[in-house]
């Protein structure tokens, strides 16, 4: 069943407050959301298996700490889409703002065009496909989980990386201190692939670059400060 | 003639240049600052007198209660004493020490407040009031701890390392620590200093929104802030939405970070709480928004004189830490052969705490019973609160709320200053009027 909610005419609150109050095994499995203007905080901490279409642009952490869910943003997305989501499915159809993914620890988060500076900053074990190019400082402090950019990288990329990879498919800017290029070995590959086929992007493995962690602060030595 | 030692390069100083130059590296260590401060002895009550109506010692009633996130929260917290357990994580802290320190504050009837590492089964357990901190680390943070909280913290600094972030070094880095972090074990963790999804008041202000919409509106929202500027970073907390501001001054501790840190970054809490209290009365808010203040509260009387200048509440983490027996002279031997003696040992970064609070070793965690540990908490929390009372009732005060900074004087120039009440025996608030 599809329920229609449309901004103009109904609150933000009262749409997170639906999501948030729908039983387990609802039949209301498919939400579309009309005239969203840019709104922040829509659709955040669904818990269900669902799906939500968001039919224009989202402001700030649209589908933030989503569990679960299925949601598509049909325009561009603010800062900090898809936040700290657990799992489940966020797929911008347009460009993303800063902090794409931000702290996220689980599902995929797929953006179709562009995404600005430190797209999955503090990343705990999304994974995070973008289409296009990604922004400065992407991957900052990134601990767990996958980025791939099938455009070029801005600056500072992994700066201060963890055990986080980034698979870079254009050019890249300056690496952040501690993150260094890697070789693309078979697993790599294989890792990458699923996560393309996944997200639907036809694109070969062997285009792409890797980046990971040199692992020279992982244990704090005065001749490795920066 | 006896030997002349420099008042610049003290003993302390002389040893610090000679380590420097031996190791090549700064001292990182825990606890708060350890220079003298202009502080709460500072100041003194001056208790009723003709003019005032004192309450009889212990039988009539001066109530302790507060309610805490009454601006826009659907469920405001109601503490039975205005005395809460600061924000000290799992990783710094023993699962143990967590728990005792959940017992002991619930025993009171306060809160106690998670750290930078995630809340703990333990820990939510046994803390009927729990503060869930939204730290920029964001290590172990998740929706469903989120609900189960009482309150969110958000953290943008703290006292001891105001703009710094925050560190756990690998030796205190178990299986299950690492875990919660999403990070290898062994390593040295870094928490970042800056959050990473907003920048500046305008950005809080709808983090504090998407907050309020995963939560329903339901939970008071704390903004936490190192004491530096507190009059500009308490209105911008106002602006932002904050339901609760908590303002630690450079007294307060952390588990670990660099000396130069502590003792050099922030000001004092006495400096802090008229200007945070100046910016809520400024917007209408005083008592409306809650003010809780940390660093350095060490007795009833350090929790009387912070109400008397303005605050809501204090919080407490050294002195929980201390009443659960860390730097017990009991354990002076093992003390010693750490190098230290009890009441200095600050290396909680090290996790070899004698008393197995700031530990993640589990023979030395499992000498803190959390019962007994709970325990002392609660007695330690009750005389505060007794103390803040006698106080209170001796200058005519039914609740402790109504002490005002009219029932203080200073014994220091410094001390007049900063708290804005008059130099003892005259009516000279230095920075507020003219010497008369």
């Amino acid at each position: 069943m599809t329920r229609v909610i449309d901004l103009r005419v109904s609150s933000r609150r009262a749409l997170n407050q639906a999501l948030h109050d729908l039983p387990d095994h609802t039949n209301e499995t498919h939400w579309t959301i009309r005239n969203p203007a840019g709104q922040h905080a829509l659709a955040v901490g669904i818990d269900a298996p669902i799906s939500v279409s968001i039919e224009g642009h989202a402001g700030y952490y649209c589908a933030g700490m989503n569990k679960h869910a299925t949601i598509d943003i049909h325009g561009n997305a603010g800062v900090g889409v898809g936040e700290n989501m657990m799992s489940g499915r966020v797929h911008v159809h347009g460009d993303a703002s800063q902090a794409a993914g931000a702290t996220a620890h689980g599902g995929l988060l797929i953006i179709d065009g562009n995404a600005s500076a430190r797209c999955g900053i503090s990343m705990k074990g999304v994974r995070i496909v973008v289409k296009g190019s990604i922004g400065p400082m992407s991957a900052f402090m990134a601990q767990s989980g996958t980025l791939v950019a099938l455009g070029d990288a801005g600056d500072a990329l992994g700066d201060s990386i963890y055990e986080a990879r980034i698979y870079v498919r254009g050019r890249t800017g300056t690496l952040g201190a501690d993150c260094c290029e890697k070789p693309m070995r078979d697993e790599h590959h294989a890792d990458l692939r699923a996560l393309l086929d996944e997200a639907g992007v036809e694109a070969s493995t062997h285009d792409f670059r890797r980046y990971g962690s040199a692992r020279r602060l992982y244990n704090f030595h005065v001749d490795n400060a920066y | 003639m006896g030997h002349r030692f420099s008042a610049t390069f003290d003993q302390h100083a002389l040893a610090e240049i000679r380590r420097a130059a031996a190791t090549g590296i700064y001292d990182i260590r825990g606890a708060g600052t350890k220079r003298h401060l202009p502080h709460f002895d500072d100041l003194l009550f001056l208790g009723a007198s003709i003019s005032r109506y004192p309450l009889e010692g212990y039988r009539e009633t001066c109530a302790t209660d507060v309610w805490l996130g009454t601006r826009h929260a659907t469920k405001p917290i109601h503490l039975k004493i205005p005395i809460t357990i600061a924000g000290m994580s799992f990783g710094s802290l023993s699962a143990q020490a967590k728990e005792a320190l959940g017992r002991g504050a619930s025993l009171a009837g306060t809160s106690t407040t998670t750290g930078d590492g995630g809340m703990t089964p333990e820990e939510r357990g046994h803390s009927s009031i729990l503060v869930y901190q939204y730290l920029p680390s964001r290590y172990g943070m998740n929706p469903d701890d989120l609900r189960r909280a009482d309150a969110i913290e958000i953290v943008v600094g703290q006292g001891a390392k105001p703009g710094g972030g925050g560190m756990l070094l690998g030796q205190k880095i178990s299986d299950r620590v690492a875990e919660m972090r999403n990070l290898p074990k062994g390593i040295d963790q870094r928490s970042a200093c800056r959050h990473p999804d907003w920048t500046g008041p305008d950005d809080l202000e709808i983090k504090i929104e998407e907050l309020r919409e995963i939560t329903d509106y339901e939970k008071p929202i704390y903004v936490k802030i190192g004491a530096t500027r507190p009059y500009y970073d308490v209105a911008l907390a106002v602006k932002s939405g904050a339901d609760v501001v908590v303002l630690d001054g450079m007294q307060g501790g952390t588990a670990a970070t660099q000396d130069v840190f502590i003792e050099h970054v922030g000001i004092p809490i006495l400096a802090a709480i008229r200007p945070a209290v100046q910016a809520l009365q400024d917007l209408g808010q005083h008592r409306k928004i809650q003010l809780i203040v940390s660093g350095g509260i060490r007795n009833g009387a350090d929790v009387a004189k912070a109400l008397a200048l303005g605050a809501d509440a204090v919080s407490i983490g050294t002195a929980a830490l201390v009443a659960l027996g860390d730097n017990d002279p009991a354990y002076e031997a093992e003390y010693q052969a750490l190098g230290t003696t009890a009441g200095a040992y600050d290396d909680w970064q090290e996790g070899r705490d004698p008393a197995g609070i700031t530990t993640q070793d589990p023979v030395l965690a499992a000498r803190l019973d959390p019962v007994a540990g709970g325990r002392r908490l609660a007695n330690y929390l009750s005389v505060l609160t007794l103390e803040a009372q006698t106080i209170a009732r001796a200058c005519g005060k039914s609740h402790l709320h109504n002490l005002e900074p009219e029932d203080l004087v200073a014994l220091t120039i410094e001390a007049a200053a900063m708290a804005r009440v008059p130099l003892a025996g005259t009516n000279w608030i230095p920075g507020a009027n003219p010497i008369g």
